[in-house]
């Protein structure tokens, strides 16, 4: 009998076990088939610019004019060649490390600083809140692209420039975001058995409230990647973003509109790069949703 | 409701005191000297003085903006260096091309999203919903310079069907300008199509395995009527709300737009004024494009109470 009840428990902490894995993020994201999809897009573009310096010839800025306007597969080149007879695929694959470096720090940049204000804003509320949020509302009345563009203006081309640009540009966005969550957490009973208890307010938002908005923060952030890279290549499209002849995919795109006739090619290939690694971070980010708040999911 | 309507106006004051602010910080952050750039490099000391003079930029920062926002108030957005012409005059001669494309735009993608959104949740599961769904998800996630650079590519390098550049002349008749203003259109028209179709499509969803539409199935009602009176009415709102955030997203994205097609709105004047460092034109130009987007939000915002008077403003949570 007593061998049995042990089996039982045994079994039922197996089943136990496996519904626990069958309902975790992972498990639900990897039944998600379209956020696969974006998973693979973005992991292929990650992969292209990690991998550079190993499957191309590690040499994106080489000039080679005699190789000028080469087309697909021409000499050895696979995506052909630009307009100074530079490898296509080395500098696509070296400029997804700038695009998607300056996606990623300028992600970071407006999600943290977003973050910090929008608890503030959320938690204090009062007069702190108000202040902060029609600040925000201000900032957020300009449209993203032509705030990134008056801040490239103010501070200059540059990749550490580009990211603040978009990353200031995103942090109002980011902090209603975390406001509007602070707001609903801080009225929960454990955060006011929290205050009861008299614990800090450090301690209230880092262990209690911050935890709570983290699966908004990581679905807004994930689609705002997407919105930095467009972002990046419009910004270098104008000639205000990335330095030639440091290759990214909005610079490429740049020097493709000037030969446009010549070598269409050059213009097709990074605006096609741009738009994979979007559609993958767009079905991404709706995948993670999904698995992060079902009430979501159309 | 008057008085929500009334309070919602009013918040937009501290919007507009907080743009305002912004884009003279902001502008007074731009490298160089806006006198020099005026006179060039070329000039004297003397005279980039003097120029600095005339400009009031030697006055303590306070004063630079006191008198900026008394300027504003008058609508006095200054003069153009780079044109030799009042700012307000300039803007004002070009927000009616960029509205040119903009308009048409949002219209499109209004009709062309609720068309397809209606019909993809109509046959919710069949290839056509498969199909134009892929195509709104790439139509969201489309970066519209690189479309409209692929656009002039196919329908004016290799077909030869549609002008490249431009706005055309209308003295060459209205054809002229509508062959001109195609493809910019249909740039601008690409992510609203996208949002409004996904955003039709969910809200028809929701609606029509609702109880009241399935009661008005059982009366007997034809279904294009449950459909397109009742289904879609409830698809309204949110499309309101997008409506007014797409129409503000045109005019900032005809920055992009136009700079493609060389199209003479808003867009290439802010372009030409940062190329010329004309800081009084990117301010002037700056701010009329945040101001309309307040108000844009604004009115949207009223709109969206008028028809759906159940939302509550004053709380703003």
């Amino acid at each position: 009998m007593a061998k049995s009840l042990g089996l039982d428990q045994q079994s039922h902490e197996e089943i136990l076990k496996k519904e626990r894995k069958s309902n975790s993020a992972w498990s639900k994201l990897k039944r998600n088939k379209t956020a696969l999809l974006g998973l693979f897009a973005v992991s292929v573009m990650v992969a292209l610019a990690i991998l550079a310096p190993v499957i191309t010839n590690g040499k994106p800025n080489e000039i080679h004019p005699i190789d000028a306007y080469l087309k697909f597969f021409e000499k050895g080149h696979l995506l052909g060649t630009d307009e100074f007879g530079r490898d296509l695929f080395t500098r696509i694959c070296y400029g997804a490390r700038v695009s998607l470096l300056v996606a990623v720090g300028a992600t970071a940049v407006g999600g943290v600083t977003g973050v910090i204000l929008g608890l503030i804003a959320g938690y204090m509320g009062g007069i702190v809140d108000a202040v902060l949020m029609r600040i925000m509302d201000g900032v957020l009345a300009f449209p993203f692209i032509l705030l990134s563009i008056v801040l490239m203006t103010v501070l200059g081309s540059g990749i550490i420039n580009v990211i603040l640009a978009i990353g200031i540009a995103e942090i109002p966005r980011f902090a209603r975001v975390v406001r509007g969550q602070v707001l609903i957490v801080k009225k929960e009973e454990y955060c006011n058995a929290g205050r009861v208890i008299g614990i800090s307010h450090f301690r209230m938002l880092a262990h209690h409230i911050l935890p709570n908005t983290v699966s908004e923060v990581i679905v807004y952030g994930t689609l705002n990647i997407a919105s930095a890279i467009i972002s990046e290549a419009a910004l270098s499209f104008l000639g205000l973003g990335i330095e030639l002849p440091t290759a990214s995919w909005g610079s490429i795109l740049r020097s493709g509109r000037n030969c446009l006739n010549t070598a269409p090619h050059i213009a097709a290939v990074s605006g096609t790069f741009i738009l994979i690694t979007v559609i993958g971070f767009n079905l991404l980010g709706d995948g993670i949703r999904d698995v992060l708040d079902p009430k979501m999911k159309k | 409701m008057l008085k929500t309507i009334l309070i919602r106006c009013l918040q937009i004051i501290p919007s507009l005191f907080v743009v305002v602010t912004l884009t003279f910080v902001l502008t007074r952050m731009i490298p160089g000297d806006p006198a020099r750039a005026v006179l060039g490099p070329q000039a004297s000391v003397e005279d980039v003085e003097k120029m600095r003079e005339t400009m009031g930029l030697n006055q303590p920062l306070a004063a630079q903006y006191k008198d900026y926002m008394i300027n504003i108030v008058k609508g006095d957005f200054g003069t153009s260096y780079s044109y030799n012409q009042p700012v307000f005059s300039l803007i004002a001669r070009r927000i009616p091309s960029t509205l040119l494309i903009a308009l048409p735009a949002v219209l499109i993608a209004l009709i062309a999203g609720m068309l397809v959104g209606v019909t993809s949740a109509v046959h919710q599961g069949t290839l056509f919903d498969y199909v134009f769904m892929i195509l709104a998800l790439v139509g969201v996630s489309m970066p519209i310079f690189w479309l409209g650079l692929m656009l002039v590519l196919m329908f004016s390098v290799n077909l030869g069907w549609l002008p490249v550049l431009g706005m055309g002349d209308i003295s060459k008749g209205l054809g002229d300008v509508i062959r001109h203003m195609v493809l910019p259109c249909f740039c601008l028209a690409t992510i609203p199509t996208a949002t409004f179709s996904r955003i039709t499509r969910s809200s028809i969803l929701e609606s029509i395995h609702g109880d009241s539409i399935r009661a008005l199935r059982a009366r007997g009602i034809k279904e294009s009527v449950v459909i397109w009176k009742y289904a879609l009415k409830s698809a309204l709102p949110p499309l309101i709300t997008v409506l007014g955030l797409q129409l503000a997203g045109c005019f900032a994205g005809a920055i992009l737009t136009e700079t493609i097609f060389s199209w003479p709105g808003m867009g290439t004047l802010i372009v030409g004024a940062i190329d010329n460092r004309d800081y009084v034109l990117i301010q002037g130009a700056v701010l009329v494009i945040a101001l309309a987007f307040v108000m844009i939000n604004m009115f949207v915002d009223v709109i969206y109470m008028i028809i759906n008077p159940n939302v509550n403003y004053e709380g703003g949570n």
